[in-house]
């Protein structure tokens, strides 16, 4: 094997290798998506914000606006302070609801926020004042039993 | 006499003990000196790029033809037990995160060490036994900045491509299967594969555990045929031993990585 076919075939070897690490990035996951323009934070407090994690997508109908970007516990309320980093394309109003939410009955939790009509815009570092918190199955099914079983016993 | 007998089998584990730290610690400072001579080796391309065509070029085609059925396998696979719980779409999840996180490094890197790792191996103790490199040493060529360094960034560098090309592959294989062949939607394939794969720490963990794995298969590789018996069976144990040790430690690191990597994920 001489020289210059070496050289060609690492060539060849090194670009196709490196080509697949960007299939991998580009296509396979989605680093288009991570750096993406830069951000701004917002903060909602929630009584309970059920499966939520960190990374999970932030939605305003339906299109994914940003990411959570940390969680944590006040602990003099004892709600839960959700940080979001929200795309800088995106404004949203001041009386705008965040809810948390579930994509079909198993799907990922994530934030929707729900735009008002106010005029004035939220700014970085501004907290959602409008939350609502994740519906937990089983006090739904708690609550529904104990309906149930009054309306039985009143008859 | 019993004790006689007990004091033999205690003799024989100590000595094995003994032997496996020192032979550790060979490894250890040899690992340093292959470090430090590679500066020099790596100055003069030529020989590492004739590395990586003999370790990376040549173990093109049995990293992309494996990746190809290991893909198109999950793809059957994965789609028989995802339809039953109506997730046929997940596929792409499936077979991605697998693929990128864990068999795309770990397959990729067992065959590297039975394909790449060997041969070294065997090169090296072959070189060994005749006195090539002796005869090196008497010419003032240092051996380990002529020979060994090269074969070990060849290996090294080889490796993260092999591994990603193996992953594409069996993505690749995976959409044949899946959207060709059983008919599932396209664009429901892609769009849940990217959804669920991050670039970090998905992929780039895959590429870190491909140079990690690179850089042990490499070491260990070189390692065997320099410090192999100068007998044709010395050699012949020596890559025997290359492709077990190389194996073992593939797996062993791939569990602490993946510890370390994935532990606090999830939430």
């Amino acid at each position: 094997m001489n020289r210059t076919a070496i050289d060609l075939w690492v060539g060849i070897f090194v670009t196709i290798g490196l080509a697949a690490i960007v299939f991998l990035a580009l296509k396979v996951g989605n680093l288009t998506s991570l750096n993406s323009a830069p951000s701004y934070r917002l903060e909602a407090r929630f009584d309970n914000i059920g499966g939520l994690k960190m990374r999970a997508p932030v939605k305003a109908a339906g299109v994914v606006v940003g990411r959570v970007d940390n969680v944590r516990l006040d602990p003099k309320t004892y709600e839960a302070v959700v940080a979001l980093k929200i795309d800088n394309g995106y404004q949203f109003t001041k009386d705008s609801i965040a809810s948390i939410l579930t994509s079909g009955l198993l799907g990922e939790v994530y934030v929707g926020i729900e735009a008002g009509g106010d005029a004035v815009m939220l700014a970085d570092g501004a907290t959602i004042a409008k939350t609502q918190s994740a519906v937990v199955l089983e006090k739904l099914i708690g609550q529904f039993m104990f309906d149930k079983a009054g309306s039985g016993g009143g008859k | 006499m019993p004790a006689e007998a007990v004091f033999n089998g205690l003799r024989r584990v100590g000595a094995g003990a003994i032997n496996a730290v020192s032979r550790l610690g060979f490894a250890a400072r040899f690992f340093a000196v292959v470090l430090i001579h590679s500066p020099a080796a790596l100055r003069r391309t030529r020989l590492t790029l004739r590395e990586i065509y003999f370790a990376g070029v040549l173990s093109l085609v049995i990293i992309m033809v494996s990746g190809l059925f290991v893909g198109m396998v999950l793809g059957l696979q994965g789609y028989d037990t995802l339809n039953k719980y109506g997730a046929g779409d997940s596929l792409g999840i499936f077979v991605g995160l697998s693929l990128v996180r864990e068999l795309g490094p770990v397959v990729a890197g067992l065959l590297f060490a039975s394909r790449a790792g060997s041969a070294i191996t065997a090169e090296i103790g072959l070189m060994k036994t005749t006195e090539q490199l002796a005869a090196m040493e008497m010419m003032a060529v240092d051996p380990l900045a002529r020979i060994v360094a090269p074969r070990f960034w060849g290996g090294v560098i080889s490796m993260p491509l092999l591994a990603a090309l193996f992953s594409v592959m069996g993505v690749f294989g995976a959409y044949l299967v899946g959207v060709r062949l059983i008919g599932l939607d396209n664009g429901a394939f892609w769009g849940n594969m990217r959804a669920a794969i991050d670039f970090w720490p998905d992929v780039t963990n895959g590429i870190v555990k491909s140079v990690v794995f690179g850089i042990a298969v490499s070491l260990i590789a070189v390692f065997e045929g320099y410090d192999a018996m100068p007998t044709a069976e010395g050699v012949s144990s020596a890559t025997t031993r290359t492709v077990v040790e190389a194996s073992l430690a593939i797996l062993a690191l791939d569990f602490i990585l993946t510890v370390f990597m994935f532990r606090g994920m999830g939430g």
